[in-house]
């Protein structure tokens, strides 16, 4: 009996131990000096919390939002002309996400090769989003992809494709949709992480096979 | 009965204290006059890299094992805005470093991809024709070991004959000017 109260102790100081180090985990990130003190860490949450709402071979749901630059994108635009990759990312001014677009703006080239484009999305208001948007791009210049608005009726994009987390952020998710409107390709990330970028890049290249 | 409670909190709080001391992860930044924690990097398969580094064979390296006096090294990330404006200035210090016989050879300069992948370092060095070797630290191991620092951050390091080493610079954050950074690093590092 006493040994038995002894090893749940122990198990409970284990699990402390675990948890206190969890937020270690969760800072870890790609940290640009750039957002400086600017970055709100949210500590590690849960990898996944949506239930998607299309597949592979279905045709993508379509949209229109308000962009950053001004004006709204519709998907149905790029119809028959481009290929589209969809970027859902959780929130501006946290950690993962702050550095993950920054990257992408310098991958033009890649797109470009595969008639695709990026249309970047998250729940947050346009001044917000113009306000984190301006800090990925050093010397007054602009990222080459859309940065869209999913913040009224809020989150209704995310929730369309199932990506719309219960908390009213949206998952980090990547969609890949070809130039006839079908999604080619769907990663739900686990939304501490930042995804590697040949991920996206294969996806890419099986478009044109 | 409330004495064994005590005396198996006061184990569960030593066990919690006695693990928390140094977190995973939770490492200090590299201190000036201090070394750096265990870093091996992979030997670069281009042979040019390899010759610059004074590296022969094997598959793994430790820094102290450059064939240089003095080692500069870029904590850098592809999806760092500040550190793709400063790539050009990072690539001029290395042509700096070169066409000057005072330095050639005695000074060397790498780069670390915190949390990039051999992938996004390879985009990284292909879209800034960076000439120097840089290396992947995917899971942010590299990283964590030195405390999780904000990029760039460069972290200058000399080199005994002894195969110990120093780091004589430790800074947050990419510089105005290569030709001054340059001359900050000879008089540091005792180079000059």
């Amino acid at each position: 009996m006493r040994s038995e109260k002894t090893i749940l102790f122990v198990l409970m100081g284990l699990g402390v131990f675990l948890f206190l180090n969890l937020g270690v985990y969760a800072r870890t990130c790609g940290k640009s000096d750039v957002f400086k003190e600017n970055i709100y860490d949210p500590g590690t949450l849960k990898p996944r919390d949506s239930v998607l709402k299309v597949k592979v071979g279905d045709r993508a749901p379509d949209f229109i939002l308000p962009a950053v630059s001004g004006g709204k994108v519709s998907l149905s635009k790029y119809l028959n002309k481009m290929n589209v990759v969809l970027s859902f990312v959780p929130a501006a001014w946290t950690p993962v996400c702050s550095d993950q677009w920054p990257g992408y703006n310098i991958v033009k080239y890649i797109f470009d090769q595969h008639d695709a484009v990026l249309l970047g999305i998250t729940v947050d208001n346009i001044p917000t989003l113009f306000a984190w948007t301006n800090q990925m791009v050093t010397d007054g210049g602009n990222l080459w992809f859309s940065v869209l608005s999913d913040f009224w009726p809020h989150g209704a994009v995310a929730d369309k494709y199932g990506v719309l987390r219960s908390d009213g952020i949206s998952e980090r998710a990547t969609f890949v949709i070809d130039k006839k409107g079908v999604i080619q390709y769907i990663a739900v990330h686990d939304i501490n992480k930042r995804p590697p970028l040949e991920e996206m890049v294969r996806a890419l290249e099986k478009l044109q096979n | 009965m409330k004495r064994i409670f005590m005396n198996q909190l006061a184990a569960v709080a030593i066990f919690v204290l006695v693990f928390n001391a140094q977190p995973v992860g939770a490492n200090s930044t590299p201190r000036k006059g201090g070394t750096l924690p265990a870093i091996k990097l992979d030997v670069p398969k281009d042979p040019v890299h390899r010759s610059y580094l004074g590296l022969s064979g094997g598959s793994l390296f430790d820094i102290s094992e450059i064939k240089a006096e003095v080692v500069i090294i870029q904590i850098f990330s592809m999806y760092c805005p500040l550190c793709q404006r400063e790539a050009f200035r990072v690539n001029e210090l290395y042509e700096n470093i070169e066409k000057d016989p005072n330095t050639r050879g005695k000074l060397k300069l790498i780069g670390i991809g915190a949390g990039n992948s051999q992938f996004e370092v390879d985009i990284f060095l292909k879209t800034y024709e960076v000439p120097f070797p840089l290396f992947s630290d995917g899971d942010f191991s590299i990283h964590k070991s030195l405390g999780e620092v904000r990029t760039p951050y460069f972290i200058g390091v000399t080199i005994n004959d002894d195969g110990s080493h120093e780091i004589f610079y430790s800074m947050v954050g990419g510089f105005e000017n290569a030709e001054e950074f340059l001359q900050l690093m000879l008089e540091l590092s005792g180079l000059k």
